[in-house]
């Protein structure tokens, strides 16, 4: 594959990166699916929107969320020089809502009324009930039932938010069932509701516009770690389910050529068991949810299920522009399983006082594997995509089961 | 001279002076042998047209019915070269009666696409209905002619008269109106409106069309009948399955009578 002359272009205006992205969606959805583009380009160049998006982000939002220097781990690790950049400092306590915050101001200005949205670890649904109480509209939010279970604590913050959760029971009752649903709904809805997805994953626009939204993440990085250390990072890590902290991250480093930019997925129970969620790692390019990416499935393009001991990297997909970044070689997709993920979740917490997200602790988990054998004047930005505390329960669980 | 079965059968129709009736079911649904024999029967039950689902483990589009008989055929072992194995089963005993298939892209996609479309073809597959592969996606369009199918496209009731040329331009064999904005097998719509959507259709083409999603009864296909050319039923069917499935697994003269009988009801009820 060519190497393009900047990475940060895509995707074409049919919403393709290289093969990947584009629009496989049904009939009925297509013309909602054509509107909503129109509306957000329309919105991003409208000075009066982005003004209004700025003010709610750092009034309500709480940005520019800190870079952290996180001095006892990278002592602890003895090597890099390690930073966080702190989404779960956020408003709701992880990254979603940069998007959250983007999406409702353009269903408003769409003069929608009934917001729909996915979620698996709870945080973008949590996120979406936040933005729709903040401007008193509707919400609905598609949940699997497995994941109701184990993020019980989201469960009842979108509740209390006002939020309607509608338990899916379908397929395997995860996020992905749950991007089904709402997309069956959706399509009976048409007329006055508006899909928030969550990451940078669906038809296009979604995968740019969610991009565009979380890469404040990237934006605000490089000017901190420009004005504290003087220079861009030597290497970023995040993440990755659908893949929207990572590309929020990445995307404002891609044309930096000395910037090493990797991707942790979840490997699950390791990728040999066949549990895991490493769609980059042991996928195959397919067509899901209105992208061609790649996914987790069978020799009959059957989707198989996901696992994961996050709920929030618990998807057999992945955005198509990481697709795209991971054949152009620009991304190293690396993995971390269950056991690496705990034990960095643990690592984290004691070094640093931070309960990071089971999310985020994948990242964590790999700088610890890579961290100790670097110099001490390299410099490693991780993305702590949100915080923990939805998560100890499972923590609590997964230590008593190993200890037994 | 099979790929133009489906005209054919239009032209045969329109000669009887009277709408065709599309029958759904789901390949290898709850089982091959079941399936098959339902399949097998479907024209002589008064099925003008036959619409065979591929199983799909994501239906997005289709409602608790049709994502239930996606799942109990994978779940018995259905898959994309035992669809096309039914196909060519059916066609050892009826070299008329249309066959489309219909479903999503990703197994397709997996199968890999030109071999999919010439083993279809083979097989003695008509037509094509690709759920979500609206027109903007033009990658099977290519192998769909080349092997001399039809690609039907839906059109639903979003799809405004700027759009319906888009839409029509690579259709063939008809077009397929979506006559609710929802997922398969849940509400209809009236039959005043789908009557005011056909004629609007017919504005920007002379393509046949039939129509589907929330047709259940005999009454209502009569209804939809006496303006579309073709009607579909779908989750109707699939449901009588579910509904006569015994505890301990299929039941398959119960499901295949079942089925058959509501074929004859609905064919009654285009006829009277």
């Amino acid at each position: 594959m060519t190497k393009p002359n900047t990475y940060q272009r895509g995707p074409d205006s049919d919403g393709h990166f290289g093969l990947y992205g584009g629009r496989y969606v049904a009939e009925t959805l297509m013309p909602l699916i054509l509107d909503v583009e129109r509306a957000y380009d329309e919105a991003r160049n409208d000075p009066a929107f982005r003004a209004e998006l700025n003010s709610y982000l750092t009034s309500y939002v709480g940005r520019p969320t800190p870079l952290y220097f996180a001095e006892r781990l990278t002592e602890q690790l003895g090597g890099a020089r390690i930073y966080f950049k702190r989404e779960d400092l956020n408003h709701t306590g992880a990254h979603k809502i940069n998007n959250c915050m983007g999406q409702i101001l353009l269903a408003k200005r769409m003069g929608k009324r009934r917001i729909i949205a996915e979620t698996g670890a709870g945080q973008h649904g949590v996120a979406t009930a936040t933005v729709c109480a903040l401007f008193g509209l509707e919400c609905v939010v598609y949940m699997g039932e497995i994941d109701i279970e184990r993020q019980a604590p989201n469960v009842c913050r979108m509740k209390m938010l006002g939020a309607e959760v509608r338990p899916v029971t379908s397929g395997s009752g995860t996020l992905k069932d749950a991007m089904n649903d709402a997309l069956r709904d959706w399509v009976a809805t048409v007329e006055d509701t508006y899909y928030l997805i969550g990451t940078v994953a669906g038809p296009h626009p979604y995968p740019t516009m969610v991009r565009d939204y979380q890469s404040v993440i990237g934006d605000e990085t490089k000017a901190q770690i420009n004005e504290i250390e003087g220079r861009n990072p030597d290497t970023l890590l995040a993440c990755i389910g659908g893949g929207s902290n990572a590309i929020g991250m990445f995307h404002p480093f891609l044309d930096d050529e000395e910037v090493r930019i990797i991707a942790v997925e979840a490997s699950g129970e390791g990728i040999e068991t066949g549990k895991h969620a490493a769609s980059l790692t042991a996928g195959e390019p397919g067509v899901l949810h209105g992208n061609r990416t790649y996914l987790l499935q069978d020799d009959d393009g059957q989707i198989t299920e996901a696992h994961s001991i996050s709920a929030g990297l618990d998807y057999p997909g992945i955005g198509p522009e990481h697709a795209w970044l991971h054949d152009l070689g620009r991304v190293e997709y690396v993995s971390i399983r269950d056991d690496e993920a705990v034990d960095a979740f643990q690592l984290c917490t004691e070094a640093e006082g931070i309960i990071p997200a089971l999310e985020s602790a994948h990242a964590v988990a790999h700088a610890a594997k890579i961290a100790p054998g670097l110099a001490p004047d390299h410099l490693m930005v991780i993305n702590m995509s949100g915080r923990g505390d939805k998560d100890l329960e499972s923590v609590g669980a997964y230590l008593k089961a190993r200890e037994s | 001279m099979s790929g133009s079965r489906i005209s054919a059968r239009f032209d045969r129709l329109k000669s009887e002076n009277r709408p065709g009736l599309v029958t759904f079911i789901t390949a290898g649904d709850p089982d091959r042998g079941t399936s098959q024999s339902i399949l097998d029967a479907l024209p002589e039950a008064g099925a003008d047209l036959i619409e065979l689902g591929m199983p799909f483990s994501d239906p997005m589009a289709d409602g608790p019915a049709i994502q239930a008989a996606s799942l109990r055929a994978l779940k018995n072992g259905a898959n994309m070269k035992q669809t096309l194995e039914m196909v060519a089963s059916f066609r050892n005993n009826d070299g008329q009666t249309p066959v489309i298939l219909m479903g999503y892209y990703n197994p397709i996609y997996a199968y890999g696409p030109e071999k999919f479309m010439a083993d279809a073809k083979s097989a003695g597959v008509d037509g094509l209905i690709v759920v979500d592969l609206p027109p903007e996606e033009t990658e099977l369009q290519k192998p769909v002619k080349a092997a001399g199918l039809d690609f039907i496209y839906l059109t639903a009731p979003t799809t405004g008269d700027d759009r319906l040329p888009h839409v029509v331009e690579h259709a063939g064999g008809f077009i397929y109106y979506v006559s609710i904005t929802g997922i398969t097998g849940t509400k209809s719509a009236s039959a005043g409106a789908v009557e005011t959507a056909v004629e609007r259709i017919r504005r920007h083409t002379s393509l046949p069309i039939a129509v589907g999603f929330g047709i259940k009864t005999p009454a209502q296909a009569a209804e939809i009948g006496r303006f579309a050319d073709a009607v579909v039923v779908g989750s109707a069917l699939v449901s009588q399955i579910e509904e006569n499935l015994n505890g301990d697994g299929p039941a398959a003269g119960a499901c295949r009578d079942a089925v058959l009988g509501l074929v004859r009801d609905l064919a009654g009820g285009l006829k009277s």
